[in-house]
């Protein structure tokens, strides 16, 4: 019955709207009609056992829903999830526990052989290397090897710009390589790609020549993914006419290094000691 | 008159008693609620079309509640009750303000 009339109501509005006075004025008299109902009702009310029964339900209600909202309010978000949520839940509570456990077991030996070791020393020049390698690696001072990719783009019809270059160079870093050799030049933080008229590439002011070699150093399965996503480097490449192909080696030597830029303004603020 | 003595009284008994829901209720009590809310808008809608029946009401009610919650008991049973009960709870939902929209129509004639 309910339903008939929702989809009557759309039909019925025209009349209700021409029910009204025509002048327009006032509407007494139909709020009248809608407040004469409750008023009557609450003067004088029906005890039939239906009214009753009615009103019990409306009682339930009220008494369920206030029920349920205490409840929620009284256990945690957990408390009314289902099984199958609070088994993923727990999966991933347990997975993040895991990894902060091991984390903190790592800093923790590492902060034991820092103090209380008696190869204190060692130690401290042992992690003092280990980032200096780090950030050799990062800042290309450093030649590198390990897993990673060979991305080789072939430009026979020369379209390929230092954009498009920059665009894979940016694949590459935001899918996490860590060290990156165009050609025979190390790729770094500072490097800047530049168009010059002759329709050849400057990588910091070198010239490069296609066919242009990246060797990449990072996880080679989720280099290679980003690189061949829809709408990803290669779709590009295949554009602008240019083929890029991307194979996955074991081991990648990125053997370019670059020189440290000097700086001849700046000094550690803090002095490293163990170098 | 009565229901809204009812809802005052459930209220308040609500407030009061402050039971613990049983386990095996926790899956199915809001979608009751919901249900019911549903029959309660339709009941106030027949009623400001003067057209409320209290059997009408009683059995839309009942069967509300109990429909709502066997459609979530059977999903919990064949391992999709998470996804039925957002199903139900939209159809009650959309049902709802359908009710509601009437009824506003009703009372300010827009």
């Amino acid at each position: 019955m309910r339903e008939q009339d929702s989809v009557d109501e759309s039909g019925d509005e025209p009349v209700t709207a021409s029910m009204r006075p025509p002048d327009g004025g006032s509407d007494d008299p139909a709020e009248a009609t809608w407040l004469a109902r409750p008023r009557r009702s609450f003067r004088e009310p029906r005890l039939s056992r239906g009214q009753v029964l009615a009103g019990i339900l409306c009682g339930l209600l009220a008494f369920a829903a206030v029920v349920q909202i205490r409840a929620r309010d009284a256990g945690s978000q957990l408390a009314g999830a289902r099984e199958s949520d609070l088994v993923v839940i727990l999966d991933g509570v347990t997975g993040q526990a895991q990894r902060l456990e091991d984390e903190r077991r790592d800093l923790q030996g590492a902060r034991e052989r820092l103090e209380f070791g008696a190869d204190r020393e060692q130690a401290a020049l042992e992690q003092a290397t280990e980032r200096a390698t780090t950030l050799g690696i990062l800042a290309g001072t450093l030649a590198a090897k390990g897993p990673g990719v060979q991305l080789t783009i072939q430009d026979p019809a020369g379209k390929v710009d230092a954009d498009t270059l920059l665009n894979a160079l940016q694949e590459l870093r935001d899918a996490g390589a860590e060290a990156i050799q165009l050609n025979a030049l190390r790729l770094v933080a500072s490097t800047d790609l530049l168009d010059v008229a002759s329709g050849r590439i400057l990588v910091d002011g070198t010239r490069i020549q296609p066919p242009y070699t990246f060797l990449v150093i990072g996880d080679p399965d989720t280099i290679a993914t980003a690189l061949n996503i829809p709408g990803g480097v290669l779709d590009v490449l295949a554009e602008r006419d240019a083929t890029g192909e991307v194979s996955k080696r074991p081991e990648v030597r990125v053997d370019a290094v670059r020189a440290p830029d000097p700086m001849p303004n700046s000094r550690a603020s803090r002095s490293e000691r163990g170098r | 008159m009565i229901a809204a003595i009812g809802l005052f009284i459930g209220v308040v008994a609500g407030l009061l008693v402050q039971p613990t829901v049983p386990l095996w209720l926790q899956p199915y009590l809001p979608i009751a609620v919901v249900a019911a809310l549903d029959a309660v808008f339709g009941g106030l809608r027949a009623w400001s079309e003067g057209v409320f029946d209290d059997k009408v009401f009683v059995v839309s009610f009942v069967a509300n509640v109990l429909i709502a919650a066997f459609v979530v008991f059977l999903g919990d049973q064949l391992g999709v009750g998470g996804q039925l009960s957002t199903g139900v709870v939209v159809v009650f939902g959309i049902r709802i303000f359908a009710n509601a929209a009437a009824i506003r129509r009703h009372i300010f004639h827009a």
